[in-house]
């Protein structure tokens, strides 16, 4: 039994239903109770879709169960077939039904549909959202293209020399971050590459569709979370090579570029495909300010590895903690928090990422909509990296986060958050203006978080353990914009700490600052 | 528990009644927390359930509440389901965990879920077990709002039933007043001056702003529901000894007015006394909804099954705003609640009981109301084909109740007609 007050990730139907929605002409029978249909809103709401994902939910009650359950889901499947036409039928167990073991896959295989029925087990228990997509979007490919993989060993013959280049973009879902524009970006930059796209899936595929993935050379794993265990089955099967590199930010889009020219053999100038203006933004004299703002990045496992690399190495900002809610990426968000210098935080406890945000006190949160929660409670800047997302990050604009125009995308919204040079240092010199001070925040953006602000300006504590600030001190430190107050006041605390001080006084503010001033 | 299957053939309505049963798109009681949390400001709801109560709850919430919520799942893992761990100790961990964490709390409920139902977990013995422990500390008590036995708002008289036994006895003599079903706190703010200016004393909101705020009940109890969906606490106050007042809902101007002359009624207050306190602000109603009534007038409207208000808004939409009824669904139909509404209908509305999703858009297709009142998940679907729609939940998460709040209600019908008539972009029809 696990104490959640938010969570991360849906359970593992929730990925089905993500699947079924991202396609045209599957239908999936979901056995459950009252109540599952809320996933609907999901899609309709926060994603302003126009239609209804396409589930039918058995709805049984209390009174059908050990009498009647297993006839719904047959007439369930029975109607839905002859309403919709499916080209496929998934069929699935949501958390409550796999309890009664109505086996609703069997039920359906035996049940001679006129429609293919593709059974598939969520584990509800032990899994979650993400799997759920993986593992539907996994079994569709596979029951729909296991017949046509050729014997193994099998040698994939070579493209002709008139046949040009060509791959599939496999990940991307609806309710994913951004996967609508991300697959026009990378569209595009495969196009200006001379790559056709033979397959984007599951998004806008049919069943159809999937039937002619292995006509392409190599396909993108664009969304690991969705489309790994699809992309190695895939190689494994059809000798089918996987581009690994996801194209967000500047650099991972011309790593991208060179990995698809080299699986696909391909002679191609990174520098002629295109180009964006990220570099010479955070090279323009204003974007001094963001030299080693200190972040703090969690997200699903791609994005935060991606975002990772941006903040550092692209904006210059200083990565003081990188994590993931996504237990099947740890490994990799372990390995990258080692390049720097960081353990990763791996967990879907909302409470144990606040309580390290805290702890770190960052001048700027990278997350999903919960650190955005945690952010503007602590008052502290936030962008929106990944998933979940709420309605808001659904944007109308075209507003994709990979590719050269993702790279100017990102660079937008993660400065976009912050106090602007200039104004950072009007601020540090003129504290008691009484219109432009900080506890009004960034002049950009109105009264934002003022509330919030002011909340954590209260709740701020004065005193860690033994060490004590003296008044003065004390005053001194509000005189710090609160931006870089909490960072200050965390250091002279360390200091005096290590020192030996157990009352802070104003020198010993500017000891530890000339101390860490490096 | 009836829960949420359907009850007998409806007796006081003439019109055409029938009952659906398959896919529902409604939400289950879990979903009443959402706005029971914020009622109850020192209670806290435990569900113990699966990650897809968890997942529901903060989704239906549609907003994330960024103060940490007094709702909380613990979610059964697959040690739990397999006998590897027992579910009481499990509990008795959690449990200790967060009343360790929130020290304001005084109230714990535990909330049952389908999988906490189907496993056949007693929540009822674990919080008798649980309050022993923590005796002088929280008063711990257990509901189901599970899926399989409650439709939303049903979560809320679950909540409220399970709580009857601890309410004391009236003293002989005595009597009191009972509102039964949450009303928002400025609604209850304005009942309470027109009691007070009908003479009408001891009146108890029930539930009150604090858990503890729980009313005595016996002989001398008079009751009355807010709210629709309170049926089977309202059987439980009434089997120890409360008297039921019948009334159409505290809905629009002739609803609230109705309401408050029912309750007079009852307390044997004086007509003349009555009319001269309830002119002022019936007057202020009446003009409050006629500017939205204009708006609304001759429109046709469809309800589908969501909260259990469907009939008092028909009924409100129909005797004060000129609309005319398409159909009202509503998932579970008491008649011992709509017994002071369904004489007020037109006579041949028909009403379905229950729902069959797929047939029941369908005649929405076909009947191309001006308005359909749905839950969130359906709304946008319709909105796409050209419908306009009305989200049934902010029904429930607005105050609705009251003189003072009827020209707002007929404004949340009138708003989607008024946006369609603005808009310069795109098209419904």
């Amino acid at each position: 039994m696990e104490l959640t007050l938010w969570t991360y990730e849906g359970p593992p139907h929730v990925g089905a239903i993500r699947i079924a929605a991202s396609m045209r002409d599957v239908h999936l029978m979901l056995h459950s109770p009252q109540g599952d249909t809320y996933a609907d809103l999901l899609f309709t709401m926060i994603e302003r879709d126009g239609q209804r994902p396409p589930v039918t939910y058995t709805t049984f009650q209390a009174r059908d169960l050990g009498a009647s359950t297993a006839e719904m889901v047959l007439q369930s499947l029975r109607e839905s077939a002859e309403r919709f036409k499916p080209q496929v039928m998934l069929v699935a167990d949501s958390c409550t039904a796999e309890l009664i073991q109505d086996q609703p896959g069997a039920l359906a295989l035996g049940a001679d549909l006129p429609v293919p029925v593709i059974p598939l087990e969520m584990a509800a228990y032990t899994r979650k959202e993400n799997w759920g997509a993986s593992e539907t979007f996994y079994q569709l490919v596979r029951g729909l293209l296991s017949r046509q993989a050729p014997a193994p060993g099998t040698e994939r013959p070579q493209r002709g020399a008139d046949v040009r280049p060509s791959v599939n973009i496999l990940g991307p879902t609806k309710l994913g971050f951004r996967c609508r524009d991300d697959v026009v970006e990378i569209e595009r930059l495969l196009a200006s590459m001379g790559v056709d796209v033979n397959v984007v899936a599951p998004l806008g595929a049919s069943p159809w569709d999937l039937q002619s993935i292995p006509a392409a050379d190599a396909n993108v794993n664009l969304c690991p979370e969705v489309s790994d265990l699809t992309c190695s089955w895939l190689a494994r099967t059809f000798g089918m090579p996987t581009i690994q590199t996801i194209p967000m930010g500047w650099g991972a889009t011309r790593d991208f570029i060179a990995e698809v020219a080299e699986v696909l053999n391909l002679d191609i100038d990174v520098d002629a495909v295109g180009e964006s203006r990220l570099p010479w933004y955070s090279r323009s004299i204003d974007s001094t300010y963001l030299t080693g703002k200190r972040v703090f990045v969690f997200a699903d496992g791609s994005h935060a590895i991606a975002a990772a690399r941006v903040a550092r190495d692209e904006m210059g900002f200083e990565v003081v903690g990188l994590g993931t809610y996504s237990r099947e990426r740890a490994r990799d968000v372990r390995a990258a928090a080692k390049e720097y210098g960081l353990e990763a935080l791996i967990t879907d406890n909302y409470l144990e990422v606040e309580a390290r945000v805290q702890e770190l006190q960052p001048e700027m949160v990278l997350g999903t909509q919960m650190e955005r929660h945690i952010a503007k409670r602590l008052g502290i800047p936030c962008a929106v990296i990944s998933t979940p997302a709420h309605v808001q990050d659904y944007p109308a604009r075209y507003s994709p986060q990979m590719g050269f125009e993702g790279a100017n995308v990102l660079f937008d919204t993660w400065v976009h958050p912050l106090i602007m040079g200039l104004e950072e240092h009007l601020l540090h010199m003129f504290r008691d203006d009484f219109e432009f001070n900080d506890s009004v925040g960034p002049s950009h953006l109105g009264s934002e978080g003022e509330g919030a602000r002011s909340l954590n300006e209260s709740g701020e504590q004065i005193c860690e353990g033994n060490i004590v600030w003296a008044f003065e001190a004390e005053k001194e430190l509000k005189k710090i914009p609160f931006f870089v107050r909490g960072k200050a006041r965390r250091n002279t605390e360390r200091f005096a700490e290590e020192q030996g001080i157990s009352t802070i006084q104003v020198d010993t503010l500017y000891d530890a600052k000339a101390h860490y001033s490096n | 528990m009836s829960g949420v299957i359907a009850s007998s053939a409806v007796e006081h309505h003439p019109g055409p009644q029938s009952q659906e049963r398959g896919q529902r798109a409604v939400f289950c009681g879990l979903t009443s927390i959402i706005w029971l949390h914020r009622r109850i400001q020192d209670a806290f709801f435990l569900v113990v359930g699966s990650r897809t109560c968890a997942h529901l709850i903060q989704s239906a919430a549609g907003v994330m509440i960024f103060a940490e919520p007094r709702f909380a799942t613990a979610i059964l893992g697959e040690r739990d389901l397999a006998g590897m761990a027992d579910c009481h100790e499990e509990l008795d961990r959690v449990v200790g965990e967060l009343i360790s964490r929130r020290s304001g709390i005084n109230r714990l409920f535990l909330v049952g879920s389908c999988p906490s139902e189907v496993i056949k977990l007693d929540l009822e013995t674990a919080a008798a077990k649980l309050q022993a422990k923590h005796e002088n500390r929280v008063r711990i008590s257990a509901f189901s709002g599970s899926g399989i036995e409650t439709t939303f708002t049903q979560g809320e008289d679950q909540c409220l039933k399970s709580t009857v036994a601890e309410l004391p006895a009236l003293a002989s003599g005595t009597s009191n007043l009972v509102v039964l079903g949450t009303v928002s706190d400025i609604v209850e703010d304005q009942f309470r001056r027109l009691f007070d200016d009908l003479g009408i004393p001891n009146v108890h909101f029930y539930p009150g702003r604090k858990a503890s705020d729980l009313p005595a009940v016996g002989r001398g109890t008079r009751l009355i529901a807010a709210q629709p969906f309170v049926g089977e606490t309202a059987r439980a106050l009434i089997e120890r000894g409360a008297e039921m007042i019948n009334a159409p809902f505290p809905l629009g101007a002739e609803g609230s007015k109705a309401w408050f002359e029912a309750i007079a009624e009852a307390h044997g207050i004086d007509s003349a006394r009555v009319q001269q306190v309830l002119e002022l602000p019936y007057q202020r109603a009446k003009r409050a909804v006629a500017s939205h009534a204009l708006k609304l007038e001759g429109k046709r409207i469809h309800f589908l099954p969501d909260s259990q208000l469907e009939i008092p808004m028909a009924r409100f939409l129909s005797e004060e705003c000129g609309l005319s009824i398409n159909e009202i669904g509503t998932p579970f139909h008491d008649q011992l609640m709509m017994h002071g509404e369904l004489s007020r209908l037109p006579h041949d509305v028909r009403i379905v009981e229950g729902q069959d999703l797929d047939p029941a858009l369908s005649r929405v297709r076909e009947a191309r109301p001006d308005l359909t009142v749905c839950g969130m998940g359906i709304a946008n679907a319709l909105e796409s084909e050209g419908l306009r729609t009305k989200w049934s939940i902010e029904l429930v998460f607005s105050p609705v109740q009251g003189f003072d709040q009827a020209g707002d209600l007929a404004g949340l019908f009138a708003k989607p007609l008024v946006r369609e008539s603005i808009l310069e972009v795109g098209s419904w029809s």
